[in-house]
């Protein structure tokens, strides 16, 4: 098996048995991390670029890493120091790019639908590392491999995910996987923050979030940004943290075995406290490490496999 | 002196509710003659249009000619020979120009660059405000004495109800009509297409179509007390049932629609296709529905282009940043015809009325209807012919259209405007 696109562009247009695919290299991938020799010759010879127009330390630094493993060459472009400044088209960066030689570009972009664009101007491979609102696809991965290392299979599994789901690129794709493997998902935050007809994914919507994790398996939780009280969208973060942030007090309400996760960085005190953060519970940092299997999975599967590229 | 006789056509004028056969006959750019079987001498031409349909030369009441300012996407020259080949005789130009036209001067050079270069009538529509700021009216009296027909600051809304208020009033002391792009900026707040399910999954700030019911709701409570208000660009089921609850009770409030806005849904954005992008965004199936709806009732009085051109470089860009807007001119006769007249939701002269003596009547132009003594503006369509949408061949400055490979019925035979072939056999007459 093999995945139909030459992109990953989100979760949405992948099936079960894609995200299946990409989880199951994962594993593969975390065994070659875990040898003393950690590379592998996978992708040697190809040329990926990370080409990022919004500030990220994991995620670029998790794909350059991913790489490196797999013996491709790396380079980085950050937008401030790219041609955008001087005023040229993406269409224009990513055929450039193309011409020296790149075979897989991963894209960050604070518009929905950048990597769509990219995609269909160039052969090679885009992987979308986080676009607008709309997906951040090896970020619900990663999710859901370290669900899966957790707990076993995704089916049947309850996911709380809390926070701002509106501006959520997270929580689009976790929901677009997670419904995909048959887990359970219900979306938790503030009226103000939650997408009109997002009931339609399948996941369920709650406003109460003691209610919601009492028989949660996992409970995802979302950064909450300073800029979304400024345009009027809750009152204040002490009010947000009092309705929707996960705290130990809280967890009382929870399963036992609850597993709390983040994608980061974490706001320490508002959506979620210190103590459950750093508790035994939280798998906020073994979520980073799996991250850079998960990112070579999807580099092998796209550009290790298909020779063209 | 010229003279000549167009015979044997069906004349369909929704202003006299006429669809029968009928000779006409033009002498020096006038209709002289109306009847059936008129005789002229032997040196008159005659032009046979057997088979073929000929409507009063229709008007766009709402299109962007970008000149002056971005002449790279239209002028006036390339957006009346659009308009021609589109069937259209007669065109009302919005003033979000750069430099906007606000003032004498810049209604004077679109009347006279008009004048020199075009192909059609057209009629420019003057700022509310100055600068389209919203803040201060701009000078009305001195534009309606160079030529402009009516006022909006379309694309912008002018949000400050008070202001609206004094520009209506101001407006009523010359009759002139003001067109509102009724969008509340608040709550559209810089979204990019219609607020959905959809938008939710594509992860694109949506635009609530409250953003323009609240508006439409205000102008019309504006409009009972202050006069006419004309709603450009109708987009949604609340907009329509609102004017349509207005209208019953008298206010004097008129609106229209354009083609996008009864063919297409925000389906047309999946795969962030910018050729869907517009203001207002297309909407639901519902509300295409409530827009026919509207149309047949009445309660929608125009179909407008909407006509907005733009560069490739323009549009061939990340969704956030494309621009607004879809060319219209060369679509929207064979779009009413295909999708209102042909699925029989509207009848020939209702749907015709749209385009003709309706928007005539709101702008208080002489224009829209089949008169004796009138400008010979005519329209020749046939109307069974079906033909190809096909961008590469718009005589617009710009291709930025969602209907390329649509397949439509109602092809302009000849576009006549003042009694002269603009377009003939369905080529345009270079002059």
């Amino acid at each position: 098996m093999a995945l139909k696109s030459k992109d990953l562009l989100g979760l949405k247009e992948l099936s079960s048995g894609e995200i299946n695919l990409i989880l199951d290299t994962a594993e593969s991938m975390k065994e070659v991390l875990s040898r003393p020799m950690r590379t592998a010759p996978a992708l040697q010879g190809k040329i990926v670029t990370t080409l990022f127009y919004e500030p990220s330390t994991r995620t670029k630094n998790s794909f350059e890493t991913a790489a490196k493993m797999l013996s491709a060459s790396s380079s980085s472009i950050a937008a401030s120091t790219s041609s955008a400044v001087k005023g040229e088209t993406l269409i224009d960066t990513v055929k450039n790019l193309e011409a020296i030689g790149v075979n897989g570009i991963i894209v960050r972009h604070s518009m929905a639908g950048a990597p769509h664009l990219i995609a269909r101007n160039i052969s090679g491979s885009v992987i979308n590392a986080g676009d607008g609102f709309n997906e951040h696809p090896t970020q619900a991965l990663l999710d859901m491999f370290t669900m899966r290392e957790k707990k076993g299979p995704i089916k049947g599994k309850k996911v709380v995910i809390v926070g701002d789901i509106l501006h959520s690129r997270v929580a689009r794709s976790n929901a677009w996987g997670l419904l995909k493997l048959g887990a359970s998902v219900t979306l938790v935050g503030p009226p103000t923050l939650m997408p009109k007809g997002i009931e339609a994914t399948g996941a369920k919507v709650s406003y109460n979030l003691d209610e919601a994790i009492k028989d949660a398996d996992f409970v995802n939780v979302l950064r909450i940004q300073m800029e979304r009280q400024q345009k009027g969208l809750f009152p204040s973060l002490i009010e947000y943290t009092k309705l929707f942030g996960i705290t130990k007090e809280r967890l009382e309400k929870a399963r036992k075995d609850v597993v709390i996760m983040h994608p980061g960085p974490i706001n320490r005190g508002v959506e979620i406290s210190s103590d459950v953060a750093d508790s035994s519970r939280s798998v906020i940092l073994e979520q980073v490490t799996n991250g850079v299997a998960v990112r070579m999975a999807v580099l092998f599967l796209l550009m290790g496999s298909r020779g063209k590229n | 002196m010229s003279l000549f006789l167009l015979k044997n056509a069906v004349l369909a004028d929704p202003s006299s509710a006429l669809n029968e056969e009928r000779d006409i006959l033009i002498e020096n750019g006038k209709i002289r003659e109306v009847g059936k079987n008129i005789s002229v001498g032997p040196n008159c031409e005659k032009i046979d249009l057997t088979g073929k349909t000929v409507f009063p030369g229709l008007i766009d009441m709402h299109v962007h000619f970008r000149d002056p300012g971005r002449v790279d996407k239209e002028t006036i020259e390339t957006g009346t020979a659009a308009a021609a080949a589109g069937g259209f005789t007669s065109v009302a130009c919005m003033g979000n120009t750069d430099p906007v036209a606000d003032n004498d001067s810049v209604i004077e050079y679109i009347v006279s660059k008009a004048r020199a270069k075009g192909s059609v009538n057209v009629f420019p529509i003057g700022a509310i405000t100055k600068g389209l700021k919203g803040l201060e009216l701009a000078e009305m009296g001195r534009m309606l004495a160079a030529g402009a027909v009516a006022f909006s600051d379309d694309g912008r809304c002018v949000m400050d109800s008070s202001v609206m208020r004094h520009a209506l009033e101001y407006a009523r002391q010359f009759g002139a009509v003001l067109i509102s792009h009724s969008e509340d900026h608040n709550l559209s707040d810089g979204g990019f297409m219609n607020e959905s399910y959809l938008s939710t999954i594509l992860g694109l700030k949506g635009i609530p179509s409250l953003a323009e019911e609240v508006m439409v709701e205000r102008d019309i409570a504006l409009a009972s007390q202050f006069g006419h208000v004309h709603i450009a660009h109708v987009s949604c089921a609340g907009s329509v049932d609102r004017i349509r609850a207005a209208k019953t009770r008298g206010v004097h409030i008129t609106c229209e629609t354009a083609p996008h806005y009864f063919t297409l849904t925000e389906a047309a954005v999946e795969g962030y296709n910018t050729n869907a992008k517009m203001n207002p965004p297309l909407r639901s199936e519902r509300d295409v529905r409530a827009v026919i709806e509207g149309l047949k009732d009445g309660t929608i009085d125009v179909i407008a282009s909407d006509h907005a051109p733009h560069t490739q470089e323009d549009k061939n860009v990340e969704f956030a940043l494309a621009a607004n807007g879809i060319v219209g001119l060369e679509t929207t006769l064979g779009l009413v015809i295909s999708e209102l007249v042909e699925t029989k939701e509207l009848k020939l002269l209702d749907a015709i009325a749209k385009l003709t003596v309706n928007p005539a009547n709101i702008l208080g132009i002489k224009k829209g209807a089949v008169k004796v003594g009138t400008d010979a503006d005519l329209t020749v369509v046939d109307l069974g012919k079906e033909w190809t949408v096909d961008s590469k061949k718009f005589l617009s400055k710009s291709r930025n259209t969602p209907f390329d490979g649509w397949r439509l019925k109602g092809k302009v035979a000849h576009t006549i405007v003042g009694g002269k072939f603009v377009v003939k056999d369905g080529i345009f007459q270079n002059q």
